[in-house]
């Protein structure tokens, strides 16, 4: 039974889907505050990086070598971020350019690569990764033993993330502010909110998130070191915000629909059933979605209604406000 | 204390080449520290840099080729980029130039000398698919009012992976199915004889081998420059970009416009995918390690915002570029850390980023005194 089709797909979905989720998270609260972060590949890569060679370098307790990785990577994607956040918000540099210039700057042709070859990292598997969080008798369950107690600490953590900044941002004053300066800044400010502070505190954490996206690669999913691991995911990331309406639970399910979608080729290959151009579709259907969605959202008022931030992507001036 | 930045009344020409030098300048000595602080000689390894990219005998070769491709996506990001259309998917569009090329080549070409007619055929389809594919994210901002930002981003991958499937996961008119060498490698079927692209030998020391894409580019780039400034169209699209409701009320079609100059940006990247058909590959190039890894449309965002969205100067970024690019190719190896060439681009950018704020603004350091005399009511609410 747990061999079925479906049962496979989304506890491969829930594995996948995690960096994504925790990508998307880190996105979700930069958007939030009206700062559009395109350098989500390139944070995730020096998160990556870093947290690999934390825990080829701490040695003893594996949890503690694990926890302190993790750690190192929330911390190198907040200081990528913060590197953004100073240009557009201080500086008020394009968003979009910047981004980019930050996925360059440390993505796999940048830092993360020289990173990696200098700590001479990809010679070796990973000292310590995360395993499967609960006892095997309780993985063999029907169903729900693969899908929810076949996974690592790291789902776990990514599903705890997705209820504290959900709600962070819905049911807390400061989470309130946040929406305020995403979508109105002149009214935040006016309120006495520091606009430039969140955007900066926001960009930040949603680095960190990213940070900790990357190691979910290099310490659990293929526990290794190689130049540009995480293959796009940074893009994906982005895409899976707009895809779940800038919400964080829908993120949730986002990721793991977008997730299995990347187990679904290979497993149907396996099994020898034929959906037509599978590498073709399987790969091209979160970018396809994400679009029909921006479509969507951009429809005449339903863009406030859906919860794409009204001042996103635009930097704040009070002067000019 | 606190740094804040405010609007210049006047922006000083002087400060719009500075700030690039400066730029590049200043890059290079973070990026020495950077290697210093990693046990690296910083100048021996700058040294090899540029004997790689500019110095060595056929390394102006090698740049050349790199630098053609970051020609026509910066050319296609300035050309956007200036009208505040921003399409980011120059990427995609390249591929379907590539795409679009190459079937128009393996379709007309033949034996022989490289055709004129054949070559001219490549790149109207090379621009046709380019502007095709940009014409997606242009149709859907036009009447959708959707953002082109993410819609182009998001395509870029969809034509990613059409390309890796035309030639690595079907029967194709663009693979190669024939011979030993298909069943071993999926490859893209060899373009005819003629209709490979010629390119011109500079016989200066040694000989420089100038790609026909790389004259193209620089006809393009003039091109652009007579539309953007000798034209009422190029004028339209001016206004537009500064202000969208003055364009509309003094009669611009708004729509029309702005899918004008995606099209244009994409027409021009796809020029650049033909390029890579015609000048280097010979061949559809589907390989997610081969073209896909290269970036340039990414790339051509940066080189377009190092020039300043001007055609000329995006030419001469593309080449410097291009000589990084391709120095960090050459020295792929044990004794030159690698992504140092990443590290030092994205370092010239963030750098330039900040740069042009000074173009803009006049930076200004605030006494937290002074802030609470400008408003009063602050003081009142505490």
């Amino acid at each position: 039974m747990n061999n079925a089709l479906l049962v496979v797909l989304i506890a491969s979905g829930v594995a996948y889907g995690t960096p994504l989720l925790f990508g998307a998270l880190g996105e979700l609260l930069a958007e939030r505050s009206g700062v559009l972060n395109l350098g989500v590949e390139g944070m995730m890569l020096v998160g990556a990086v870093m947290g690999f060679w934390t825990v080829q370098k701490v040695h003893g307790n594996a949890a503690i070598a694990l926890i302190v990785a993790i750690l190192v990577a929330a911390l190198a994607g907040a200081l990528m971020a913060s590197i953004h956040a100073f240009l557009v918000v201080t500086l008020r540099a394009s968003q979009i350019v910047s981004g980019l210039a930050l996925t360059i700057f440390a993505g796999a042709a940048g830092l993360s690569s020289y990173l990696g070859s200098d700590l001479n990292l990809a010679a070796n598997p990973a000292a310590h990764t995360f395993h499967p969080f609960f006892p095997s008798e309780m993985q063999n369950w029907p169903i729900v033993g693969p899908i929810v107690f076949g996974q690592s600490a790291l789902v776990y953590l990514s599903w705890l993330c997705v209820i504290v900044v959900a709600y962070y941002l819905t049911r807390t004053r400061p989470g309130l502010s946040v929406r305020a300066v995403g979508e109105a800044p002149g009214a935040a400010d006016a309120m006495g909110i520091d606009v430039a502070r969140y955007r900066y505190l926001h960009t930040i954490a949603g680095g960190a998130f990213a940070g900790v996206a990357g190691a979910t690669f290099t310490l659990s999913i293929t526990p290794q070191w190689v130049d540009g691991i995480t293959e796009g995911a940074g893009w994906i990331a982005i895409a899976l915000v707009i895809f779940a309406f800038w919400r964080p639970e829908l993120c949730l399910l986002g990721a793991y629909f977008f997730g299995a979608l990347q187990a679904l080729q290979p497993e149907l290959q396996a099994r020898n059933i034929s959906l037509g151009p599978t590498e073709l579709w399987t790969n091209a259907a979160p970018y396809v979605a994400t679009v029909v969605v921006l479509v969507l959202v951009s429809w005449r008022g339903a863009a406030r209604r859906l919860g794409a931030p009204a001042a996103l992507g635009v930097p704040y001036v009070r002067e000019e406000a | 204390m606190r740094f804040t930045v405010e609007r210049r009344l006047e922006q000083p020409r002087w400060l719009s080449v500075a700030v690039p030098v400066a730029s590049v300048v200043f890059a290079f000595l973070v990026a020495a520290l950077v290697l210093v602080a990693t046990g690296h000689n910083p100048i021996s390894t700058y040294r090899q840099l540029f004997d790689a990219a500019f110095i060595s005998s056929g390394s102006l070769d090698q740049t050349l080729i790199s630098a053609t491709p970051l020609a026509f996506t910066g050319l296609a990001a300035a050309a956007a980029f200036r009208m505040r259309v921003f399409n980011i998917g120059a990427e995609g569009q390249l591929y379907l130039g590539a795409i679009f090329a190459a079937a128009a080549g393996l379709y007309f070409g033949g034996r022989g000398h490289a055709s004129p007619w054949v070559i001219a055929l490549m790149v109207v389809a090379g621009a046709a698919g380019g502007a095709a594919w940009a014409a997606i994210p242009g149709v859907l901002r036009a009447f959708f009012r959707t953002s082109e930002i993410l819609t182009s981003l998001m395509l870029n991958y969809v034509a990613g992976y059409l390309l890796t499937y035309l030639i690595f996961y079907s029967e194709s008119y663009w693979r190669q199915t024939k011979g030993f060498n298909a069943t071993v490698f999926p490859t893209g079927k060899p373009l005819p004889a003629n209709a490979v692209w010629s390119a011109w030998v500079l016989n200066t020391q040694g000989g420089i081998t100038v790609p026909l894409g790389a004259g193209i580019a620089v006809l393009t780039a003039i091109v652009l420059w007579v539309l953007y400034r000798r034209t009422r169209f190029g004028f339209e699209v001016q206004v537009l970009g500064d202000s969208e409701g003055a364009a509309r009320y003094a009669g611009v079609r708004t729509r029309r416009k702005i899918l004008a100059v995606m099209a244009i940006s994409g027409a021009i990247a796809g020029i650049g995918g033909a390029s890579q058909v015609g000048d280097f590959a010979h061949a559809l190039d589907g390989d997610p390690n081969g073209l896909q890894k290269q970036g340039y449309g990414y790339s051509g965002i940066v080189v377009a915002a190092l020039g300043r969205y001007n055609p000329f100067a995006v030419l001469l970024i593309a080449f410097l570029i291009g000589g990084l690019d391709n120095a960090g190719n050459t020295l792929q190896g044990a004794s030159f850390p690698s992504g140092l060439v990443g590290v030092i681009q994205g370092i010239i950018l963030f750098c330039a980023l900040g740069g042009e704020v000074l173009v803009r603004h006049r930076p200004r350091l605030l006494r937290r005194a002074s802030v609470g005399e400008a408003t009063p009511l602050s003081g009142a609410v505490q």
